[in-house]
């Protein structure tokens, strides 16, 4: 929708001030908003440019976080001791985000689909009050809700305990609004047209589910499940609250812990990168396999980007 | 809305909404039921258990007794037998003589008032000018504006300990310029850091949402305002920002809800106590023996107060998805 008006907006600079060379400066009303657009590139180096310097702090020769003294790959592995694939608390941390981000992604997304096909379709106050308490988990904040599912590991199911298990439940928990937000969003627009047509030619619910709406919704199935990876990647209230031991503590609390405890150092710098790259991955291959599902419809560049970063449901 | 469907087969009506409603009558009545509750009860079971079941257990060990002998706290399921010992004690830091708590309240929320405006005004002109000026460059601005969002919140706030130490960056440029005469200690304690720390760690979540909002705004309306002969201060004014508020309340919400749950940002950039605020008071309560009954009623407490611009996001998500079906 944006892309198609955009290109007039674009035009009208070059006839509005060929036509009218009375109106210069701040009159024009089509002049370049030079002050706009310096803003905004100050605004991305300084949201950009420190993340770049604290990457190049991940491949520092010397033990410092602030003085850069030459390029080595000592906090990745070189180093025996401190390095990433040396340290074990470093190094298990990457397999254990990982691993929870796989486990939650599995479980969140098609639970989190199917709730949104089921509450969609089925009338009522029941699912109405439980489309409710779903947003409701999308917006409480996040120490609110990791309060909760402490006490409710350690106290009410304390069967469960801290440990991998409580913060699978706990990210599944917070992250399952995606799925059901996302696919709930595309329902709107997919409207039911095909669903008719799928029962008037004599399809079953089922069959209909199968053939006609999971293909519909696979981008959009598919864009939720990238964000959630990613989401739990980042994660960090939930995964600190609900850690018990170095087993189970993914990356986000590790850096959080050794730098708060005054052990910080490059090493931190080189785990926060590969949970960089690990990020970028996840949201490339997103974006480029949302281009791939979305092949063949109206759906530029743009739009699958907002799309894969949860800002188009 | 955004999302765009399908490419409509020839024929069909090419809005969902208007013409073409009569075909919703010839649905088969009702055979079908269950089979979206089938579907929808797993979500359902899950949240009731894990998200609903959860908060009153917090209720429960809030208003519940603590066990004398091991300090811990012990849940009290029925409402009648609640006690409230804990909520006094609550109380009793928050305004009582001497209290604690009550500066930390104060700090939480200068400290969210002052980064989510500061978020506001660095925020608002960047998203409106990828929204409305970026042209041909959108998609290589919306890239640069996005990346921070896949960029982990603890990578971002290392950045700036990187840069901030005493020899860090930041003061050798000051020294540099002269305008410091000695290293300032960034990280050892000052407001100002971590105000900046959570403006920088949630202002990527603030300009996604108003771009996604502003994006939307029919570029014919801004056109008309000037074709009538407004000024380009006044289109903004009359036209654009009226069309925006929707999109800044949003925006607002999804960065000052979490802004207030944050513990982490002060204690790495500062970890001084003059810089707590109340996510710090209930993360600290939270596995000390005697106090995680205060911890739970101070969680609900705060809960309560979010709960109104909470409700506030739901139903104006809820009424904007309808507008657009």
């Amino acid at each position: 929708m944006s892309s198609a008006t955009a290109t007039p907006v674009a035009a009208s600079p070059a006839t509005a001030t060929d036509g009218s060379p009375k109106i210069r400066g701040w009159r024009n009303p089509w002049r370049r908003p030079w002050f706009l657009e310096t803003f905004t590139w100050l605004y991305l180096v300084w949201s950009l440019v420190p993340i770049a310097i604290a990457v190049l702090f991940s491949f520092n020769k010397g033990k410092s976080q602030a003085t850069f003294q030459g390029l080595s790959m000592r906090w990745y592995y070189t180093d025996p001791v401190n390095s990433v694939w040396h340290n074990p608390q470093l190094h298990s941390a990457v397999f254990v985000t990982l691993k929870l981000s796989a486990y939650t992604t599995l479980i969140a997304v098609p639970i989190g689909v199917a709730f949104a096909l089921g509450i969609n379709r089925w009338h009522g106050k029941i699912p109405l009050s439980f489309n409710f308490v779903m947003i409701l988990s999308f917006v409480v904040p996040e120490l609110i809700f990791g309060v909760a599912m402490f006490f409710v590991f350690t106290q009410l199911f304390s069967g469960v305990g801290l440990g991998t298990l409580a913060e699978i439940l706990g990210l599944v928990t917070w992250n399952v609004s995606w799925p059901a937000i996302i696919v709930q969003a595309r329902l709107v627009t997919i409207g039911r047209q095909y669903e008719e047509a799928s029962a008037d030619l004599g399809c079953t619910q089922l069959q209909t589910m199968r053939r006609v709406m999971l293909p519909l919704l696979t981008p959009a199935i598919f864009a939720s499940a990238i964000l959630v990876f990613s989401g739990v990647i980042d994660d960090f209230v939930i995964v600190d609250l609900l850690s018990s031991n170095a087993t189970n503590t993914p990356m986000s609390v590790i850096i959080y812990s050794t730098q708060h405890g005054g052990n910080g150092g490059p090493a931190l710098n080189a785990l926060a990168t590969i949970m960089l790259v690990m990020s970028f991955i996840v949201a490339g291959a997103g974006f480029l396999g949302y281009r791939w599902m979305t092949r063949g419809q109206r759906i530029d560049g743009r739009q699958a980007l907002a799309t894969i970063a949860g800002a188009e449901s | 809305m955004a999302i765009q469907a399908p490419p409509q087969p020839p024929g069909a009506p090419s809005a969902p909404g208007a013409p073409g409603r009569p075909a919703r009558s010839r649905r088969p009545a009702q055979p079908a039921r269950a089979f979206w509750i089938l579907l929808a009860a797993p979500g359902i079971l899950w949240l009731a258990i894990l998200f609903i079941v959860p908060f009153y257990a917090v209720l429960a060990i809030g208003e519940g007794k603590l066990n004398r002998l091991y300090e811990s706290p012990v849940a009290v399921y029925n409402p009648l037998d609640w006690s409230s010992a804990n909520l006094s004690n609550v109380m009793h830091d928050l305004f009582g003589a001497g209290a604690f708590a009550g500066p930390i309240a104060v700090r939480t929320v200068i400290y969210v008032v002052a980064a989510s405006l500061l978020c506001l005004i660095i925020g608002y002109p960047a998203a409106y000018f990828v929204s409305r000026f970026a042209g041909r460059r959108k998609g290589l601005f919306l890239v640069l504006l996005i990346a921070p969002f896949w960029i982990s919140y603890m990578m971002r706030m290392l950045a700036w300990i990187d840069l901030l130490q005493t020899n860090g960056y930041v003061n050798r440029a000051l020294l540099d310029l002269h305008l410091i005469g000695t290293p300032v200690n960034w990280l050892g304690g000052h407001s100002f850091t971590v105000i900046l720390g959570l403006v920088y760690g949630y202002i990527p979540y603030l300009i996604l949402v108003l771009f996604a909002g502003l994006d939307r705004i029919d570029p014919a309306l801004i056109e008309a305002g000037r074709d009538l002969g407004l000024g380009r201060a006044r289109t903004f004014l009359r036209v654009t920002l009226p069309l925006s508020r929707q999109p800044i309340l949003t925006a607002m919400l999804i960065t000052v809800l979490p802004m207030v749950g944050d513990y982490f940002t002060n204690q790495l950039l500062s970890g001084a106590p003059s810089t707590s605020m109340i996510g710090n008071l209930i993360e600290g309560q939270l596995g000390t023996p005697g106090l995680e009954g205060q911890g739970a009623i101070l969680s609900l407490l705060v809960l309560l107060i979010l709960l109104v611009p909470m409700i506030y996001y739901v139903v104006a998500t809820h009424r904007a998805s309808q507008e657009a079906s």
